[in-house]
């Protein structure tokens, strides 16, 4: 059970890490401000709920009779708790509630296949949001129940993985060789669905563009929340299923032999995983690499046992989509995270192709 | 504790196995011999839920392997495959557990008080403690085929299956594997290509040919000369091991398949 201490350690100091990276990049931007000042801005945000009465708790709203208690009052200027908390905030929140998601998928979308290619759009999840978004910018009309941008891309992205599923399934067997077959064509197939109607986009190609490129400052606090809250609940779901993921990683025959019950696993991890990342690329668009640089960093450091792997991967991708963004939106021409996370993903990828690192898996 | 009944199992549109019956009793070592591609791997796939029947059924204990979740099968049944892909940089200890995977709950807690105890005595009957902490990846062949070996003695089911347990072993291995597996209380189907070791530690053999079973019986019962040499197209000589005083097949050279 050493494994349990180590995976503690390793996640009491990455969330400690990811504190700091919170910390820090809310205090940069146009207006510098002091670590010591964010903290007493998110300090002074802190509420607590007392009092709460259930005898006046009513079915209807029972949190309208919540009383919330703040327990510190520091002395900030309101300038400063605006840029923090409205401005920089919701950012920051989505970038780590994305950047969660999506390094969480990547990893255990990795082990699934058995590849070290495998990234959360593998199975065709993130070219179905994009025809998704992509069709609510240039036809808002032709969708129904006037789903916005953010809902269409959620359901293109679960529609493109269901259908790759479908095809990749024959009588209750999912190959996971087939899967990924599967969804190199789907891929394909809604990448031209989105170029087409990219040539049908006229004035609107400016924001096609901007989706389709990753980004991160559209984002209100409470879609983050959701995203965030989404990630974490699968996730743990998903570490549940850490052991079969890495009896898996042998083989499927060989994983069946220690009681795996193999299609069912896929299934539970491919669902989770598809969800996770639309939830993900809902709110940011198409951000790439992050999936697929920061398990592979993780397993370096950490080894591939997904006990330890798993959370710790996406607790990093936390960070490092926080710090990239951080990076995006610093310098003088602000730029698309998804630039920024392809341009520091790429390189890193070919250190690891060198270092044969990727041979190996 | 397991029976194969008239199976017939096809692997790509083809009938590998028709008709094999077999039953194996609580205790016993069996080993399935034959020439290449007459069935053996096939018929433990069969018999570890992993190949489907196209008829016929096996049952471990009266219940069709089929019916059984990949979980209750698992603590019946342990396999030693051929080979396996360690692609990934587990260590030795991290797969020698994984055979404690059918006995574990999902949500956790210590439920599985006598794994640590099961793990520590595979690594030393299976001599592979020394490097159980070492990565899998950087062992040879054979100390790989150890470490899957210790995974079935972990996971302490009843019958054990064995494809080719000692084809990458050096023969002071060979040996030292045999005992240990010959050794055991448990149920043992092992596929062996060396016919002098399934002899030497084998209560039973049987001769696959072409997906049927040839001949079913003790290794001196089985093991004729004219029977070899129809089956395995090599006229060979029968004779006895000095020192163990088992049965030895040795080829002599003269293939009696035209071409």
């Amino acid at each position: 059970m050493q494994y349990r201490g180590e995976t503690t350690s390793a996640v009491v100091g990455l969330l400690a890490l990811l504190l700091v990276v919170v910390v820090v990049s809310a205090g940069i931007g146009p207006v510098e401000i002091g670590p010591m000042t964010v903290t007493k801005v998110f300090a002074n945000a802190l509420a607590v709920p007392v009092g709460v009465d259930l005898t006046r708790a009513t079915l209807t709203a029972p949190w309208r009779v919540v009383e919330w208690y703040a327990p510190f009052s520091y002395d900030v200027q309101s300038l400063y708790s605006t840029i923090v908390l409205q401005i920089r905030l919701p950012r920051i929140a989505a970038g780590a509630s994305v950047g969660f998601a999506l390094a969480a998928a990547g990893t255990v979308m990795q082990g699934l296949f058995r590849n070290p290619m495998a990234d959360p759009s593998i199975i065709g999840v993130s070219s179905g949001a994009s025809v998704g978004a992509v069709a609510a910018i240039v036809v808002p009309a032709a969708l129904p129940f006037g789903l916005g941008i953010r809902g269409a891309a959620f359901i293109g992205a679960l529609v493109a993985s269901v259908v790759v599923y479908g095809i990749a399934t024959e009588g209750g067997r999912t190959p996971v060789a087939t899967l990924l077959l599967a969804g190199v064509a789907v891929q394909t197939f809604l990448g031209s669905v989105t170029s087409y109607l990219i040539l049908r986009s006229g004035d609107s190609i400016e924001e096609v563009t901007y989706w389709l490129m990753g980004h991160l400052d559209a984002s209100r606090i409470e879609e983050a929340l959701i995203t965030g809250s989404i990630g974490l609940v699968l996730v743990a779901v998903l570490y549940l299923y850490a052991e079969d993921l890495n009896a898996l990683l042998l083989g499927e025959t060989d994983a069946r032999s220690v009681g795996v019950e193999v299609e069912w696993t896929k299934r539970v991890l491919l669902a989770a995983s598809s969800l996770i990342t639309g939830a993900a690329v809902a709110i940011s668009g198409v951000i790439g690499f992050v999936g697929l640089i920061v398990p592979h960093a993780l397993r370096l450091v950490v080894g591939p046992d997904h006990r330890i792997l798993l959370p710790t991967s996406a607790l990093a991708g936390a960070s490092f989509l926080v710090v990239a963004d951080t990076i995006a939106r610093a310098g003088a021409a602000e730029l698309p995270v998804g630039i920024v996370t392809a341009a520091v993903g790429a390189p890193f990828f070919l250190y690891l192709l060198r270092k044969r690192e990727v041979s190996e898996l | 504790m397991i029976t194969v009944d008239g199976l017939c199992v096809d692997r790509g549109g083809v009938r590998v196995l028709d008709g094999v019956s077999l039953s194996v009793a609580e205790g016993e070592f069996v080993a399935l011999v034959g020439p290449n591609g007459a069935g053996k791997s096939t018929l433990l796939g069969a018999v570890g839920g992993h190949l489907p029947p196209a008829s016929g059924s096996v049952t471990v204990d009266g219940d069709p392997v089929g019916s059984l979740s990949a979980r209750s099968l698992a603590r019946r049944i342990a396999t030693v495959p051929q080979e396996t892909n360690f692609g990934f940089e587990f260590s030795v200890r991290d797969i020698v557990e994984m055979g404690r995977h059918p006995y574990r709950s999902r949500f956790g807690g210590d439920g599985d008080p006598e794994g640590a105890e099961l793990l520590d005595r595979a690594l030393a009957r299976t001599e592979t403690a020394q490097f159980a902490d070492r990565s899998v990846a950087s062992l040879s062949g054979g100390e790989k085929q150890r470490v899957l070996l210790a995974r079935a003695l972990t996971q302490a089911a009843p019958a054990l299956l064995l494809d080719e347990p000692t084809a990458s072993l050096d023969i002071n291995h060979q040996v030292r594997t045999l005992d240990l597996v010959a050794g055991l209380d448990e149920t043992v189907v092992a596929a062996i290509h060396d016919l002098d070791l399934a002899a030497r530690y084998c209560d039973r053999v049987v001769l696959l040919a072409e997906g049927e079973v040839y001949a079913v019986g003790t290794p001196r019962e089985v093991f004729t000369a004219d029977r070899l040499a129809t089956v395995f197209g090599v006229e060979v000589t029968v004779g006895e091991n000095p020192a163990t005083g088992t049965v030895t097949v040795t080829p002599n050279g003269g293939s009696t398949r035209g071409g």
